[in-house]
């Protein structure tokens, strides 16, 4: 009834190719920006920030990121969790060596330095397929950590092994280090969150973005059209791996401050990663923010729910939970194998048509 | 062979020079001799049909002239230039378009960005414009949209426009695939068997089609085909293969006429 594209007509291409094609879709779009830019800033404390809102963002960059790369491009990486640790070690060295440096550019510039590491640990792509450059880029992650741990260099030779995130400004509001308060932090990522997915869409929309797709989709067709699937597939990894360093760099510096690489960086955060991406929806912008929202928020509902209202001890309730967040992997898997993403649309589509069923 | 003059047909098309020649090609899997010292040629604006029974070779000259497999002997000519063992997306760039047998649709896009995708060498702005998008990347992308359009109006596919390629019938699917190819504006158009698995109506369809493309854009197309009344019917000239040697060459009814084609392909010649 109201959700129609009846009488929003598209007089140039440009209107019928833009991003929310339909009026409701927008002003809903524009309205949340409004909220998180003009609103959320007066009301967040640090709880919210630092056990949910900051982390939901700095996930999303993250999923955005591998999204590209196994939703668009569909190369599957298990290395994201040593992309990270790129990210973060390049901003840390960066941060000690440039205390001066604007905090966008050195998140930026880690950003880039993952960018190269990944298309490195890309090439292996143009050879192999499917699980086994899974298991290729796996080699990447243990070996990322390895090295943070084994060259002193790379944390500054502190005795602890541990890198600290030492207080860093943006136009005068501090936004790392202990001092940093909860809105300046939360403005920072939600700015990088807000410039990334915008620039994951306009390259996912237009001739790169098809180009990863036909290579995912069928790559000898995509060859014969005139697509170099070498250079495609390093642009999505390097694309993909510039956000997850961004990623890295943010949840080191804004989120947690203080690292040590095998436990922030490993394994679990790769696979965490991709949990995201499938359950949120492969190949989709939107779902890469479902799927960081899911897995961030519903722990810490559940949490709340079962250790505040219910009342169960923390170890029991801590275990239960990941009984329950993995039953609800499942659940989402098996009604709809294309991530919740694709449950928007398919409700989306139904609303449309709404009141009748067809 | 020596520059072909150009000509025009009974029914008012102009064939001009030579556009992609074969020479003494002979390709080898290991042991199997796929295709036995070949030599054909492709002149522009003409529709060259390949036939021959199953395992002749067909598609292995198909995968010859767009670079998939690389002879061991002989040369390609393309355009009055030899051509060096190039990539499949080098050939692409040069202007040669194809279409595959088994359908090689980008299952998970819609018609529009399937064929949005055959426009990829056109398309030239760099990462940063993409990443923008506003100004040289848009407006690039309407341009190319507009030729598309052209292609989807050509093709009667405008309904079909925004549904994703993996929900429609084969039919269809064959239909995209055509409008894939000629969305690259190719010079030479590769069809394998563009009417495989079709009923009566499609292929009329399809022939249809395939002669208005070579009809109003002036394309060069070699196709192979095996239902010989379509080929017969619409192709300038039909190069025979089989067991991977060249039996016959000529218009269809030289072909048809053609001793050793008829013992080889047709079969027991009729009274």
């Amino acid at each position: 009834m109201f959700y129609r594209e009846a009488g929003d007509f598209k007089k140039t291409y440009a209107e019928d190719n833009q991003t929310f094609p339909l009026r409701v879709d927008r002003w809903a779009y524009y309205l949340v920006l409004v909220i998180a830019f003009g609103a959320v800033p007066f009301f967040i404390n640090n709880w919210w920030a630092n056990a949910a809102i900051i982390p939901f963002l700095v996930w999303a960059i993250a999923s955005l990121g591998l999204n590209i790369l196994g939703g668009y491009c569909g190369q599957i990486s298990l290395g994201s969790g040593g992309f990270m640790a790129v990210g973060a070690y390049s901003a840390y060295k960066l941060m000690t060596s440039f205390p001066d440096l604007n905090m966008f550019i050195v998140v930026l510039i880690s950003g880039a330095i993952t960018a190269l590491v990944g298309m490195l640990f890309g090439l292996p792509s143009l050879r192999i397929k499917g699980f086994y450059l899974a298991v290729a880029t796996l080699a990447a992650q243990f070996f990322l950590v390895w090295m943070f741990n084994k060259f002193s260099w790379f944390y500054n030779n502190s005795a602890s092994g541990q890198i600290h995130a030492p207080t860093r400004s943006v136009f005068g509001y501090e936004v790392t280090g202990a001092t940093a308060t909860a809105p300046a932090k939360y403005l920072f990522c939600l700015v990088l969150v807000v410039l990334f997915a915008w620039i994951a869409r306009n390259l996912t929309r237009g001739r790169i973005g098809r180009s990863w797709m036909a290579i995912r989709d069928m790559d000898i067709a995509a060859e014969i059209i005139g697509v170099n699937p070498l250079k495609t597939k390093l642009t999505a990894f390097g694309v993909s791996s510039f956000y997850i360093g961004v990623a890295g760099a943010l949840f080191f510096t804004v989120y947690l401050g203080d690292v040590e690489v095998g436990e922030a960086f490993g394994i679990q955060k790769s696979f965490l990663l991709i949990f995201m991406v499938i359950i949120g929806g492969l190949g989709s912008i939107l779902g890469s923010f479902i799927g960081a929202g899911f897995l961030v928020l519903m722990p810490l509902l559940l949490k709340y729910i079962m250790a505040e209202k219910l009342g169960f001890p923390t170890d029991i309730a801590a275990h239960l939970e990941f009984v329950i967040i993995g039953f609800l992997i499942m659940l989402t898997l098996v009604l709809e194998p294309h991530g919740i993403a694709q449950l928007w649309r398919v409700a989306k589509q139904k609303l449309r048509l709404w009141p009748f069923p067809h | 062979m020596s520059a072909a003059e150009s000509y025009v047909t009974p029914d008012g098309r102009t064939i001009g020079g030579t556009v992609l020649e074969m020479k003494n090609i002979t390709l080898r899997f290991g042991g199997v001799v796929a295709i036995k010292d070949i030599s054909f040629d492709i002149r522009e604006g003409e529709i060259r049909a390949i036939i021959g029974p199953n395992g002749a070779g067909k598609s292995s000259m198909l995968n010859v002239m767009n670079g998939f497999y690389h002879p061991q002997e002989g040369e390609v000519w393309f355009h009055g230039q030899k051509r060096k063992p190039m990539k499949p997306y080098q050939i692409a760039k040069q202007g040669i378009a194809r279409t595959f047998q088994n359908i090689a649709l980008f299952k998970g896009m819609s018609t529009l960005d399937n064929i949005m995708t055959g426009r990829f060498n056109h398309m030239k702005t760099n990462m940063f414009l993409q990443m923008i998008w506003k100004g040289p990347a848009e407006r690039e992308e309407a341009e190319n949209r507009e030729i598309v359009e052209h292609v989807i109006d050509f093709l009667e596919i405008q309904a079909i426009r925004k549904t994703p390629v993996g929900a429609l019938p084969y039919g269809l699917q064959k239909r995209v695939e055509l409008g894939r190819a000629l969305a690259a504006q190719p010079k030479l158009l590769l069809l394998d068997e563009p009417m495989a698995g079709m009923n009566v109506e499609e292929k009329e369809d399809m022939s249809r089609f395939i002669l208005d493309v070579n009809d109003e854009f002036g394309t060069t197309i070699a196709l192979i085909e095996h239902d010989m009344g379509v080929v017969m019917d619409i192709s300038d000239r039909v190069v025979v293969m089989d067991y991977g040697a060249k039996i016959g060459d000529g218009t269809p009814d030289e072909v048809i006429n053609n001793q050793a084609v008829i013992d080889a392909y047709l079969g027991v010649e009729h009274e």
